[in-house]
């Protein structure tokens, strides 16, 4: 009990201050960018974390192996290793199998054992699923038959590096300057009602979608009962888990557009429906009624991304800070702008988006991106 | 507390010239910054913080009247609790700014962020361009106590909510002669206090009811857009000939019912 108590509530107090602290910047261009401006905004918020959550996501990562699932895996035992190779071993082609690259005398909290993969399906086993749907189930399945291994980041020419301690070192602990990537989501966590734990920490992700979240969903609690229709397990004890499994569903299993899937997660409240056309009165009252189940109930604050698309979100009602900044090929958003201001003082443009309105960027073009990305 | 009681490292940060106190507050934390401006004021200074990136509650609790110009972006609740000073910030404000502020100026040459006055109840706070969501909620006044909040731009949804007194004012000088202010739920809660918008309101809630204005309030509103307009050097004669709306409270006590059984 001692030990968990260290590690969930390691200043003994009761604070329930909620303000955790997101950035994230994207080249639109493609152009591939170290770790050191991100890293040096997000710890510019120090203030919004308490050392129990940071974690990043990073695209375009890993150009040698762009075609490849890298799956990054924490083992909190040996047990649960063996257990997961012998899945992964069985469903996937390996092409490499590797430690993650860490730094031991980073300021960080009992790290687990950190593993990447990079892997492709075994085609015979296939049968009717995509590649990844398949990667999705068995993604769930070390989940959830483990005890101990939990796949962190499953994604294509991309990777989540998370942890417990502070943003700052949790780069220090991932030796995040030795990546390049031209899309770069970070956190800094300050958990309130679950645990800070290794997978608790933000990025959540699955396949190459990944979230960000400062605020509390209190819709938790339906979000994954709907999602486990869908064969989504929540694992990781956090309310954030079921918004990567709902844009996974949404975006790429139902391929619905962003600018629906945004008024799904934050609807306009019925009072504004009231007031609309025809058209768009029966668009909204149907998505209301369908997807009532994935809506995002409580204060938040979400930056999402996947390969090529980063988007910030908050809550309808506006309950959490978003600043959204632009220079030259430079898309930012932040929960403050002074980390903004910290790596680009001078900008074409600031704001602050509107409660419910997504910010969205996306890469220029994708041969731009495959040029810049074979260079 | 004295200079001298300040470590050398902080003390480091700060130099005299001209009659100006320099603070460089780059990678200084808050306390810090804070612990400087309580050991500076005597005689009355002028201080300017240069490289501020984002340290909260800057100028907290200060009682001294001292002139406080910061550089860059403060971060939230900047001039929380002031009890007398004056901060400018030369640059955009984040989240909070005035929160519960008692005493004193804030001026913000740029935008401000969320919850501008937050449960203030006494001192001004002018922002030259727009603010975010819930400017002014639950400012108060009593007797002699009248905080005022005057925002160059337009607001968001929530302006004025649970706003128990003081006086709010809205320009949207880039909105044109007659400007459309587009935020919604305005005065939610609202039991106290007077909210005065250049032009029109797309959307109010149903605690505010909208008055025409009478002398007395004319008489209000030119002495605190003239206020405005000598921070920012701005004519207020052309702001005056557009006209007003004016919300008050329906009632003192709009959830009065809410609960009774």
């Amino acid at each position: 009990m001692k030990t968990a108590m260290e590690l969930n509530n390691r200043y003994n107090d009761d604070k329930v201050n909620d303000a955790c602290g997101l950035f994230g910047m994207m080249d639109l261009s493609g152009r591939r960018f170290g770790a050191e401006e991100p890293v040096k905004a997000i710890a510019n918020m120090h203030e919004r974390s308490n050392g129990l959550g940071g974690g990043f996501a990073a695209y375009g990562i890993y150009p040698e192996f762009r075609n490849d699932y890298a799956l990054h895996v924490m083992y909190l035992n040996q047990e649960s290793k063996e257990k997961s190779e012998a899945i992964i071993s069985n469903n996937f082609d390996v092409l490499r199998s590797e430690k993650i690259p860490v730094d031991y005398s980073a300021h960080v909290i009992r790290p687990p054992l950190m593993w990447r993969y990079f892997v492709h399906p075994k085609q015979n086993l296939l049968s009717t699923l995509t590649s990844d749907d398949f990667v999705v189930e068995q993604v769930m399945r070390i989940n959830m038959e483990t005890c101990g291994a939990y796949v962190f980041s499953s994604g294509k020419n991309m990777g989540v590096f998370k942890g417990v301690g502070f943003p700052e070192d949790i780069a220090a602990f991932f030796r995040l300057n030795d990546y390049e990537g031209y899309m770069w989501i970070c956190h800094g966590r300050f958990p309130t009602n679950t645990p800070g734990w290794w997978g608790g920490a933000h990025p959540f992700n699955i396949l190459d979608w990944t979230v960000v979240h400062n605020g509390e969903l209190s819709s938790y609690g339906i979000n994954r009962r709907y999602l486990e229709m869908f064969n989504y397990n929540c694992t990781m004890q956090t309310d954030t888990e079921v918004l990567a499994y709902t844009l996974d569903l949404l975006r790429r299993k139902q391929g619905i557009p962003l600018s629906v899937v945004t008024k799904i997660l934050a609807p306009p409240l019925w009072e504004e429906i009231a007031d609309m056309n025809p058209t768009q009165k029966r668009l909204y009252t149907t998505l209301r009624m369908s997807y009532g189940s994935l809506l995002m109930n409580g204060p938040f604050s979400i930056i999402a991304a996947h390969q090529g698309e980063m988007m910030g979100l908050t809550d309808r009602i506006k309950l959490r800070p978003l600043t959204a900044a632009t220079l030259d090929n430079m898309l930012f958003l932040s929960s403050e702008e002074s980390a903004i201001r910290l790596v680009a003082p001078v900008l074409d443009r600031v704001w602050s988006p509107l409660g419910g309105e997504p910010v969205v960027g996306r890469l220029k073009s994708d041969t731009e991106r495959i040029e810049v990305i074979a260079h | 507390m004295t200079e001298e009681s300040l470590s050398s490292a902080i003390r480091n940060r700060i130099n005299m010239k001209d009659g100006i106190v320099h603070v460089d507050a780059g990678g200084l934390h808050y306390k810090d910054l804070n612990t400087i401006l309580r050991t500076l004021g005597n005689p009355v200074p002028i201080v300017h913080i240069e490289n501020v990136y984002g340290q909260r509650y800057i100028g907290t609790d200060l009682s001294n009247n001292m002139e406080i110009h910061i550089c860059g972006t403060p971060g939230n609740d900047v001039a929380a609790f002031l009890d007398g000073s004056t901060i400018i910030v030369h640059g955009n404000a984040q989240d909070g700014v005035g929160n519960t502020m008692n005493r004193g100026r804030v001026i913000v040459h740029g935008r401000a962020g969320d919850i501008v006055g937050h449960s203030m109840r006494g001192g001004e706070v002018y922002i030259r361009e727009d603010v975010g969501y819930r400017c002014g909620i639950h400012m108060k006044e009593f007797e002699g106590k009248k905080p005022l909040i005057v925002v160059g731009g337009t607001g968001q949804d929530y302006l004025g909510e649970y706003m128990a007194g003081g006086t709010l004012i809205v320009l949207g000088l880039k909105m044109g002669s007659k400007p459309i202010h587009h935020a919604r739920f305005l005065g939610t809660g609202m039991h106290g206090g007077v909210i005065y918008l250049r032009g029109e309101a797309v959307h109010t809630s149903k605690e505010v009811q909208i008055k025409p204005l009478d002398e007395s309030d004319y008489k209000i509103l030119r002495r605190d857009v003239e206020a405005f307009c000598k921070e920012f050097e701005i004519q207020p004669e052309p702001i005056m000939e557009c006209e007003f709306t004016k919300l008050i409270p329906a009632s003192k006590r709009p959830y009065g019912n809410l609960y009774v059984y």
